[in-house]
């Protein structure tokens, strides 16, 4: 008895379990996340509609109503609902493919989460290229979504697919170029550096005029890069029906689904880790408090301060939605090559020689 | 541990690799080519040659391979569904891929290596960032001319037929 | 340091065994009927599809990919240059402004030569309601 044991111990104990568990952990993160994220989108656009949003479904006799958690069980229902659809594949579409695609997808949102980090103790590997990392994993994700959209033999599906895929290697100069003036400042890619850096100095968005505009840089591309309104124009609804997705159906399309909140979490945790001091409270910012107490400091608070600020960047994404109009594809070329590349580069040498100064 | 690892990573390099040439339909080649360039990258990174790795994912998969998938999406062929390819002078390529091999492997045991302990590197971008500023200038100011050449030349290329 | 990267293959079977997992639960409890004939066709508004979607498609896609390429290898060479630019100072300045320079120069040639520009207008309007707006939409990128 006692060597089962012991050896059970040393299997979950094992390195390998460990990774696996911190595994299980991040899909089940995925799914809430994205169960949370549709309930939350769907409540934030009602209120700025000035509309109610769910309100039928409950969960435990919660039924809410007009307050406002009514709803709550609704993307719970939904989530049933996807489960229990038939699922299509079209005769015509290139099935093999078709199958594959969204698993291209959702690995690559996936394993992007090994780098991400949930507070400066929750991370699964502390990688030395850290944000690169990030950066090299989150562009897997096209290759999905373009082989997704050719497989299923659907012009709305082929039309959505190159769109996404020109935008989203397009915003990812802009993004990159604004995440090397962080590199540049903090000297190093690695995500406690760069962390640290913001610990000894100050949030990164308060480190220069540059770097306040690099920010906003930045989320504009992350935007893009996850396929939100405004930059939505790949599955523009009154358009090309549902884009890459249109062939799609029951647990398939739950995949993109999943993955595309997945996408936006990791854009929203990049944002808050590079510029808003990650794991950092804000409270140690303004230095109000002297007893170290009330700075809100600690593994467990970092876990809550980098979700927080993640949460907030998710709404004001949401935000976004319901205050820009949707782009035209000429201008979202536009807006990529000829006002945030120059710009990210002007602020590049500039920040380069406030540093040298 | 990293053996076993190792070697279902060169499997899997290899065995992508030869899809990728065997396969008839361009598209099947190119999604190969994914796991293929994903393999090499893992090469990598048992080189201790992380940030290298990264780049092959972000320049390979997430550039050149997209650019490979739109290049086979817009040939002609496309129409007909089936987009493949047929090796008829199979003899021929034969006996070039024959002599190609033959020098590959005279080269690789005719070369002496340099076999010695193993280097254990932590971070290598500063090493490269400290390279290439230094010792390997003059190859990386000429690269951003390479890079000049070809952004001119392919834009100059997709002009030609689009008015 | 490549014990770092070993989670990635344990995360791709994790992935690949929950998400498969979900699959089977589906095709557990999701409804099998008779499948076959239209209910199989493609999306397309309703109508039958006309044609094959695999077809050739606009080549700016393709040179917007061209020319991302070029410009994520820029950016990938700045990252090791970010990285030891303060402890190199003034040098790394000077010789990263001129590989910028040269690039620069190229992203301008690119620009002036309209391939950044995602529609040429080439429609023109005829005579009738909307001949006027010819001369405005022309002028407009």
């Amino acid at each position: 008895m006692n060597g089962i044991w012991a050896s059970t111990l040393d299997i979950l104990t094992s390195y390998g379990s460990m990774i696996s568990l911190a595994g299980v952990g991040i899909f089940l993160i995925m799914a809430v996340n994205a169960l949370v994220a549709v309930y939350f989108e769907r409540k934030v656009s009602a209120f700025m509609q000035d509309r109610l949003g769910p309100m039928e479904v409950g969960i435990f006799g919660f039924k809410g109503g007009k307050k406002f958690w009514g709803g709550i069980g609704q993307t719970i229902a939904d989530t049933v609902k996807l489960l229990t659809k038939e699922d299509i594949l079209p005769d015509s579409a290139d099935k093999k493919l078709m199958i594959l695609a969204p698993f291209i997808i959702f690995i690559g949102a996936f394993v992007t989460f090994i780098g991400v980090p949930f507070s400066s103790v929750l991370l699964v590997s502390n990688f030395n290229i850290g944000i690169f990392y990030i950066i090299a994993m989150s562009s897997v994700g096209v290759v999905g979504i373009i082989l997704a959209g050719w497989a299923s033999n659907n012009k709305w599906s082929l039309y959505g697919s190159l769109r996404s895929a020109a935008q989203i290697i397009s915003y990812e100069i802009p993004a990159g170029l604004s995440l090397i003036l962080v590199v540049l400042v903090a000297g190093s890619l690695n995500i406690h550096d760069i962390v640290g850096w913001q610990a000894d100095h100050r949030w990164f968005i308060f480190h220069s005029p540059m770097a306040f505009l690099a920010f906003f840089v930045y989320f504009i591309s992350g935007v893009a890069e996850t396929n939100r309104t405004p930059f939505d124009i790949p599955e523009a609804e009154s358009e090309l029906v549902a884009g890459w997705m249109t062939e799609y159906s029951g647990f398939r399309w739950a995949l993109f689904f999943l993955s595309e909140y997945a996408n936006m979490l990791i854009v929203c945790i990049l944002t808050a880790v590079v510029f808003l001091g990650g794991w950092l409270s804000p409270m140690a910012m303004f230095n109000i408090f002297p007893e170290s107490w009330l700075i809100f400091d600690g593994i467990w608070w970092g876990a809550f301060w980098i979700m927080f600020k993640a949460i907030f960047l998710i709404f004001v994404m949401m935000w976004f939605r319901w205050t820009f109009p949707r782009l035209r594809v000429d201008q979202l070329m536009y807006l990529c090559w000829k006002v945030l590349i120059p710009f990210a580069l002007v602020n590049l040498v500039l920040v380069s020689i406030w540093e040298l100064l | 541990m990293s053996e076993v690892f190792f070697i279902l990573i060169a499997a899997i390099t290899i065995a992508s690799a030869i899809w990728v040439v065997f396969s008839s339909n361009l598209i099947y080649s190119a999604v190969a080519l994914l796991f293929t360039l994903f393999g090499v990258a893992g090469l990598y990174v048992f080189l201790y040659a992380d940030f290298i790795a990264a780049t092959q994912v972000v320049v390979y998969v997430g550039g050149i391979l997209v650019l490979i998938i739109f290049g086979v999406m817009l040939t002609n062929k496309i129409a007909d569904n089936r987009i493949s390819h047929s090796s008829r002078p199979r003899f021929m390529a034969g006996v070039i891929s024959f002599f190609i091999f033959v020098l590959v492997m005279t080269v690789i045991f005719t070369t002496t290596w340099h076999t010695g302990e193993e280097q254990i590197a932590t971070a290598t971008v500063n090493t490269i960032g400290e390279m290439i500023l230094t010792t390997y200038l003059l190859p990386f100011e000429v690269a951003s001319l390479v890079l000049l050449a070809a952004l001119m030349g392919s834009a100059l290329l997709s002009r030609k037929k689009h008015g | 340091m490549y014990q770092n990267f070993a989670p990635i293959i344990i995360f791709v079977t994790i992935g690949l065994l929950l998400a498969g997992a979900l699959f089977i639960v589906q095709s557990l409890i999701s409804p099998k009927f008779n499948k076959g004939g239209e209910k199989l066709a493609t999306y397309e508004c309703g109508e039958v599809p006309e044609g094959s979607a695999w077809i050739k498609f606009n080549i700016r896609f393709y040179v917007i990919a061209l020319v991302f390429i070029i410009f994520d290898v820029e950016v990938i060479f700045l990252y090791p240059w970010a990285v030891v630019y303060k402890s190199l100072g003034l040098v790394a300045f000077v010789e990263m402004m001129i590989f910028l320079l040269i690039l620069v120069a190229g992203f301008a040639y690119v620009w002036v030569k309209d391939d950044l520009n995602w529609v040429k207008l080439s429609v023109k309007y005829g005579k009738g309601r909307y001949s006027e707006l010819a001369a405005k939409e022309e002028s407009s990128p």
